[in-house]
């Protein structure tokens, strides 16, 4: 009861921080959905890394280390600290200056733009929208089961089907209310004031809750001796993770590049100098997040209580370990707390997804449709608004069904946008690059993990890997190929368009 | 330090990060920290560090010149 009352008190102070954001509010699209690019550093790196990070650095990071050890660190979290910085240098500011520069609001607007197609642009958006539902799904999922195993025995007779705890639909229906309603209030300003908080909530929570649990089970050494008494496989990579697989888990955060809400957040950034903040410190945030989450993880493995019994009964449902840890070894109210730091997480993504998938519909959609006649500033804020709601209820109603593993579901999705991060790199850097090639990408992408999505049983397989690697690999690899086959095979994009885009690359006005 | 320099480090840390010799070390590092993951949390770190010198040595200084003349255009013609 405790720990619900205090998960309460946290969505309220959400709720509150959406309304005070409102007073910023200039009232046009430009502020709705980019906070009038007026974003500092500091700000900028805790609301990119608080969108960035969601169920599956938390939950999925714990659940995965507790099934096949503390190679999963290695798996995303080093891998994501190099080429996530990576991503943000060699794309993220060249993006934002070229947003800038054009004014654009969505990503989507850059590619119709620069390979001069608006096929293309109606293309990516059912794409680029789809593969947020999955991850809408992922944060869904986490919060659920987090909140379930948070309330166990709390609500006997109310929720007995769930053993008292308070079941997912609720928990569903309530995170995405509260996070409609400061988005709908505040738009992106009050998006990155509360994934700026909820980032710097889920650090130190997370922190506080790896401390609090290496306290119960005898101090840090004495958690990971028990490990290696009971379980040392789960201590090395061994034969859970090979070589070849752990290696193609590089292509996985290229899927950053292609994130509609992170791009969105890049395009808020008042300068360039804004970013050199989030290149350095985003590696640090992510070792302070992973670190704690797959010790706890690794240690749930072998954790007992005072009788002997495990902390994580054999057949505890999926998602649900660091939840089980932190209600069982932690006081009701610090369990409150940590919950509210764990939804703080979930949150911070769902935010921004829901606004970037209102403004692509928007600004990509609805205003091409209506060509000349155009939107007023006001329409569109309305039109994003109504938009974002639909997207949250079409979720919520997904959640419902069967859960998947939230790393599974989240490696799937990150695939997805990996595989299109080819276009964007083409966009900025390779001016041979064609619509038809950018088009033949999207469909290779759409095609290859429709068919790999499907083999793997729709999620439902952990271990699928085709040739012992992630089908990432040959996604992208199929991607990246089809786009540089056919814009060579294909008339180069007109002189002005390319004198547009590389103002400096003499070439590209010699041809003019 | 310039971006060709810069794509080389990069491509140094991506074999470092394939650490095949600690693929089996069960070794505690200060007694709590299994090797294999005690070497990535350090890779990370040092990650943060090879982007600081990316930062001093190799900033796209070209990008800020272009959006404030962009700027300066826009509010002239408004």
């Amino acid at each position: 009861m405790t720990q619900f009352a205090v998960i309460c008190v946290y969505l309220c102070v959400l709720v509150g921080l959406g309304v005070a954001s409102k007073r910023a509010f200039r009232g046009t699209a430009q502020d709705f959905f980019l906070a009038s690019r007026s974003i500092g550093p500091l700000v900028l790196l805790l609301s990119v890394f608080g969108t960035s990070m969601t169920a599956f650095s938390l939950v999925g990071s714990s659940g995965e280390s507790f099934r096949i050890g503390i190679g999963v660190y290695g798996l995303m979290a080093s891998w994501s600290g190099l080429v996530h910085a990576a991503v943000f240098y060699f794309a993220g500011i060249r993006l934002w200056a070229i947003g800038k520069r054009h004014g654009y609001t969505t990503q989507i607007e850059f590619f119709r733009d620069r390979f001069e197609s608006r096929v293309l642009a109606l293309l990516l958006f059912p794409v680029l929208a789809g593969l947020v539902i999955p991850y809408v799904l992922i944060g869904l999922l986490g919060a659920g089961s987090v909140v379930q195993s948070l309330t166990q025995g709390a609500f006997p007779s109310a929720f007995a089907a769930t053993g008292g705890g308070v079941p997912l639909w609720i928990t569903g229906l309530g995170i995405c209310s509260v996070v409609l309603l400061y988005v709908f209030v505040g738009g992106l300003r009050a998006a990155a004031w509360a994934n700026s908080l909820q980032a710097a909530i889920f650090i130190v929570t997370g922190i506080a809750t790896f401390l609090l649990i290496a306290s119960k089970l005898g101090g840090v050494e004495a958690a990971t001796q028990a490990v290696q008494a009971a379980h040392p496989e789960k201590l090395i990579r061994g034969e859970a993770i090979g070589p070849l697989y752990f290696l193609s888990y590089s292509l996985i955060p290229l899927s950053i590049g292609m994130f509609p809400h992170v791009h969105q957040h890049w395009l808020t950034a008042k300068s360039a100098a804004s970013f050199k903040p989030m290149l350095v410190l985003h590696p640090v945030c992510l070792t302070l997040v992973w670190l704690p989450c797959v010790l706890i993880g690794v240690w749930a493995t072998s954790a007992t209580m005072p009788d002997g019994s495990l902390v994580v009964p054999p057949g505890s449902p999926v998602n649900s370990e660091l939840a089980i840890m932190v209600q069982r070894l932690a006081s009701p109210l610090m369990g409150g707390i940590l919950g509210a730091g764990i939804l703080a997480a979930i949150m911070s993504s769902l935010d921004s997804q829901f606004l970037a998938i209102g403004s692509m519909f928007t600004n990509d959609v609805v205003a091409q449709v209506l060509g000349k006649r155009g939107l007023s500033e006001r329409r569109k804020v309305q039109v994003g608004r109504w938009f974002v709601g639909a997207v949250a209820v079409a979720a919520y109603l997904v959640s419902l069904s069967e859960p998947r593993s939230v790393f599974t579901l989240g490696v799937w999705c990150f695939s997805g946008y990996a595989s299109l991060f080819p276009i964007a790199v083409a966009a900025i850097y390779w001016k041979r690059a064609t619509a038809s090639g950018a088009i033949a990408s999207v469909i290779a992408t759409v095609t290859l993990g429709t068919f790999f999505f499907h083999d793997s049983g729709y999620g439902s397989a952990p271990g699928y890997l085709f040739l012992h690697m992630l089908p990432v690999v040959t996604m992208v690899t199929v991607s990246a190929g089809a786009l540089v086959v056919v814009s060579l095979m294909t008339r180069p994009p007109a002189p002005r368009t390319l004198s547009k885009f590389f103002p400096h690359d003499r070439n590209a006005y010699d041809e003019e | 330090m310039g971006s060709r320099l810069l794509l080389a480090a990069l491509a140094a840390f991506a074999f470092l990060h394939q650490d095949l010799w600690l693929w089996t070390d069960g070794t505690l590092v200060f007694g709590f920290l299994p090797a294999g993951l005690a070497y990535h949390v350090g890779f990370s770190l040092a990650t943060a560090g090879l982007w600081g010198l990316a930062i001093r040595f190799a900033w796209p200084r070209d990008l800020e010149v272009d959006t404030d003349s962009a700027d300066r255009e826009r509010n002239r013609a408004n």
